[in-house]
């Protein structure tokens, strides 16, 4: 119960940080914005080849996203050195992963929206058929996704070249979400047999899990100088 | 763990702690107990091991080499609860710029477990003359009103260990009686602090216990009143006179 209202104390302080600063949220959703429209603009698809396209597109969106975003993260904990104030009171580093992994998710998930609808009108595309598939893809893509983002944003803090060291750290390790989420993403909206994407939104799911509790259980580590 | 016999439960220790950052000996073997109702200096001149021996004192850096003991316990990675009796004020001012005051102080509150946390921040807020600045913005105030929010995070759980380094940094003459008065009053509460500044005359007014660091060890522990007069005339405030 402790834990619980630990996560939640966390995760309201970063919700009400972002409400007064709107930077990260603001940035995320512009940069994700550009590359939809910036690809549009550069490919002009139309019918089955935005159809080809769309996927990956929207993924490339949300994952420059969400780099600027972990990024800006961990900025305010460097400020004024508050996550060590946070590492003075009794809280398992655990918890304080747990409540970036959630201000994240949050973030992003915000972010995605605006995303995808931007896309939709762009592209002329409608995302209903597929909906609850394709809800699904991207939440677990996204866990997954901020799992390792998080971890390695925290990481990345600790060094001169945080910004550029971030994606170096991150890309190589989350590839398999890349993978999974665009191939997933594809099936279910050209309307493929679920049988045919599952097992890539079954690896995202393996994915996002084993990643968060690997990083729930060895945060202590990346938290020490 | 269970507690250890051989040592008075009361105490923050650290016992043959060293730390290297890369191959450089921030600390060398150092040897040092905080007992409940004590207050030491902890004096030295600049790079000589004094914000890392509190800050490894306050679990914040992991020694090299030794252990931290806290209360008969050695403080590990599965003491965490132990942290609650231990407040501490570093250079950084822990303090989130785009929250106020007052959030800060119950976000602390809260991570601290305390039961009644609005009676509790009120007080603090109260203790540190900020009252009318509670409800700013911290990056809104001056360095000197952000010390006294500095301070007030650190004895908002009313810790048996305060550790303070320089807490005298940007404070007005008022806010400095008022922080000398209160470290003069805790160790007759029963609590235990240490502290450094680089005023040795100030620090030698409210401490009983004069900790030298230099080059990393403690090259002298003892009683204010039977220190060598070498400290005195080493003192900053010294060297400026003499000159």
């Amino acid at each position: 119960m402790r834990s619980l209202e630990i996560v939640w104390t966390l995760l309201v302080k970063d919700l009400r940080i972002e409400w007064r600063q709107r930077e990260t949220l603001a940035s995320v959703c512009i940069f994700g914005l550009l590359v939809v429209f910036l690809c549009d603009f550069a490919f002009e698809p139309a019918g089955a080849e935005a159809l080809r396209l769309l996927p990956g597109v929207l993924w490339i969106a949300f994952v420059f996203a969400g780099i600027l975003g972990f990024n800006r993260s961990f900025a305010a904990e460097r400020e004024n050195a508050c996550l060590e104030g946070i590492r003075l009171a009794p809280v398992e580093p655990g918890l304080i992963y747990l409540a970036k992994l959630a201000a994240n998710f949050v973030f992003l998930a915000v972010a995605e929206v605006v995303i995808t609808f931007a896309a939709a009108l762009w592209y002329n595309f409608s995302f209903f058929p597929a909906f609850k598939d394709f809800v699904t893809i991207v939440f677990f893509g996204t866990l997954g996704y901020v799992a390792v983002g998080v971890t390695f944003g925290a990481v990345a803090a600790n060094t001169r070249m945080r910004e550029v060291m971030l994606p170096v750290l991150q890309f190589p390790v989350a590839v398999p979400i890349f993978i999974g989420a665009i191939e997933a993403t594809s099936g279910a909206l050209k309307g493929a047999p679920p049988n045919l994407y599952w097992s890539w939104v079954r690896l995202l799911i393996a994915f996002a899990v084993i990643f968060a509790v690997l990083s729930f259980m060895l945060f202590e580590f990346v938290l020490e100088e | 763990m269970p507690p250890d016999r051989n040592h008075n439960d009361s105490g923050l220790e650290a016992r043959e702690v060293s730390k290297y950052f890369g191959d450089f000996p921030a600390l060398k073997r150092v040897t040092l107990r905080i007992a409940a109702g004590e207050c030491a200096l902890i004096y030295g001149a600049n790079g000589a091991g004094k914000t890392t021996l509190l800050r490894v004192l306050a679990s914040l850096t992991e020694p090299s080499a030794g252990e931290i003991w806290l209360g008969g316990r050695k403080v590990d990675r599965r003491t965490v609860a132990l942290k609650s009796r231990v407040g501490f004020v570093s250079h950084a001012t822990f303090l989130y710029g785009d929250l106020t005051v007052e959030e800060n102080l119950v976000l602390a509150a809260k991570l601290f477990g305390l039961s009644s946390v609005r009676s509790r921040v009120s007080a603090v807020i109260e203790t540190f003359g900020l009252v009318d600045r509670a409800r700013q913005s911290v990056r809104s105030l001056s360095r000197g009103l952000q010390q006294r929010a500095t301070l007030a995070r650190a004895m908002l759980h009313e810790p048996d260990f305060l550790l303070l380094d320089e807490p005298f940094t940007g404070l007005d003459s008022t806010a400095v009686a008022s922080l000398e008065a209160l470290l003069r009053r805790l160790p007759s509460q029963g609590k235990a602090v240490a502290f450094s500044t680089h005023n040795f005359a100030q620090g030698i007014s409210i401490a009983h216990r004069l900790v030298a660091v230099e080059r990393g060890r403690v090259s002298y522990d003892g009683p204010v009143a039977s220190a060598p007069a070498e400290y005195s005339l080493r003192a900053p405030e010294a060297e400026v006179a003499r000159s």
